[in-house]
């Protein structure tokens, strides 16, 4: 194998321009909905009533009992058949988010969990209000704790991103690959395409460590 | 089931707090069993004896952090664990309870400040969401009560920033901007460091002296209950021992196992 630096130079403003975008908008708005899903799902599964535990328990455990291609897939070519269809972006994003979501959903419990149990007691003794108690005092505790877990959650979410070049999104991979195949040469850009990962997914870590040391000085 | 001695019509009732054979088991474990006293408006009433006899039991019923096993409790007449449904009672929902115990004030051992809000907040909180007070209102009344309890300069720290005293005066002002008819005291000096006892004592004292709040003490500086206790009720597994004025428990006691029980809390103390 003989690596060309001048081919490399060339492919590497096409493989940013046209695939960095796409990878790192799949990438926020996935873990915007696997958070705002995940905490979602937490509280569901706190419910006083039993049935809606059970089926969000359930739910849980499907998806995360499936491959996210076969969830993936379902959404893309089997929904529209019941009319719902969505753009490949907006549909991947969907669903990388919910599956992230059941992972997340499991974070959220721990840190609820982890908020001593005398605070529940002492909002009890003051009477306030069952959603106040949530967002006033439990959740304002649970969440900055989960923060670094959220975000390391969201690190494999980016790197599972090229799972939608199956259904046409043209990320970061899926402009590496394209522009391999016009030329017949592919190590140049697939192998930019992993670096790429590697300095989005090392700047998330640093960013996820930053993170970990703040919560940790919290109150 | 014997009706509460209340009378509705000619305002305050005699009765502000009172347990009818109340039970209460956690699993085989029988923590209070047919438990029957009275607490009269305004009373100081101290509960003592060993750990695991049911006294903090008592408190978390009256709180409505535990639901009673047999029996019932009321607060000023009414029922804390059952409502009226039409003819029958039932069992109390969540918003029944939260209306009860509204009137409930409760100081607890690990103070249970909330940690993500500064101290002003902590005491506001519950009665803008909880009595719907305009904010203004609120913050005044904190600040005044930031003056009672001496911390008036620390209206900004979290609770972190504050020493374990600190934050009980900050939990004890939290409890009394409800306004309570009845406030619990949980061992609310075990968790403060020795130096940090007498000031906080010396603060309950002052509000009890001062106000018409009824309070049920568990405690176990025996040298605070006797001070300002009305009564003094000795507990041992699940029954009241002795119900006696301080005077008389803590000099000639009835029971021998008073006796026992005040020469160890005395001679360790």
């Amino acid at each position: 194998m003989d690596w060309n630096w001048d081919y490399a130079w060339e492919v590497l403003p096409e493989v940013i321009g046209r695939g960095l975008w796409i990878t790192i908008q799949a990438t926020v708005y996935g873990s915007i909905l696997a958070y705002v899903l995940g905490l979602g799902l937490a509280l569901l599964r706190r419910s006083p009533f039993r049935v809606v535990r059970w089926i969000v328990t359930g739910f849980i455990e499907f998806i995360r009992s499936t491959p996210l291609i076969v969830q993936i897939f379902f959404m893309f070519f089997v929904l529209p058949d019941i009319g719902l269809k969505l753009d490949p972006l907006p549909t991947g994003v969907i669903a990388i988010g919910l599956h992230y979501a059941t992972y997340t959903a499991e974070v959220y419990r721990a840190g609820i969990e982890a908020v001593p149990r005398g605070q529940w007691e002492a909002a009890t003794a003051l009477s306030l209000p069952r959603r106040r108690t949530w967002t006033a005092v439990i959740l304002p505790q649970a969440i900055p704790r989960v923060l670094p877990a959220l975000g390391n959650y969201s690190i494999s979410l980016l790197k599972e991103t090229p799972l939608l070049l199956t259904i046409g999104v043209l990320d970061i991979v899926g402009a590496a690959y394209q522009s391999g195949s016009r030329a017949f040469r592919y190590a140049e850009p697939i192998t930019i395409a992993g670096v790429l990962f590697l300095v989005l997914s090392l700047s998330a870590s640093i960013l996820v460590r930053r993170l970990e040391r703040r919560v940790g000085t919290l109150y | 089931m014997s009706e509460p001695s209340t009378d509705h019509a000619g305002g305050r009732s005699d009765v502000m707090i009172q347990f009818d054979q109340v039970g209460k088991k956690f699993g085989d474990n029988v923590v209070l069993d047919d438990l029957d006293f009275v607490v009269r408006p305004g009373e100081f009433v101290t509960l003592i004896g060993p750990s695991g006899s049911g006294k903090t039991t008592i408190l978390r019923l009256l709180m409505t952090l535990e639901q009673v096993t047999t029996g019932t409790i009321y607060v000023d007449g009414e029922c804390l664990s059952h409502m009226r449904r039409g003819e029958r009672l039932v069992p109390a929902d969540d918003k029944y309870q939260r209306k009860v115990r509204k009137r409930i004030g409760m100081v607890f051992q690990q103070f249970n400040l909330f940690p993500n809000m500064k101290v002003l907040q902590n005491i506001t909180e519950a009665p803008i969401r909880s009595l719907g007070l305009p904010r203004v209102e609120a913050e005044q009344r904190a600040h005044e009560l930031l003056e009672l309890v001496g911390l008036s300069e620390k209206v900004d720290a979290h609770p972190s920033q504050l020493s374990g005293g600190q934050q009980q005066r900050v939990a004890i002002a939290r409890a009394l901007a409800m306004r309570p008819d009845v406030l619990l005291l949980d061992e609310v000096t075990s968790a403060l460091d020795p130096e940090l006892v007498a000031g906080v004592l010396a603060l309950l004292k002052d509000i009890a002296k001062t106000t018409d709040i009824t309070f049920l003490c568990v405690t176990h500086e025996m040298n605070f209950a006797r001070d300002v206790s009305d009564r003094v009720l000795m507990f041992d597994r699940g029954h009241i021992l002795e119900d006696a004025t301080p005077e008389k428990l803590f000099s000639e006691p009835d029971h021998e196992r008073t006796k026992t029980f005040l020469q160890a809390v005395l001679g360790r103390g």
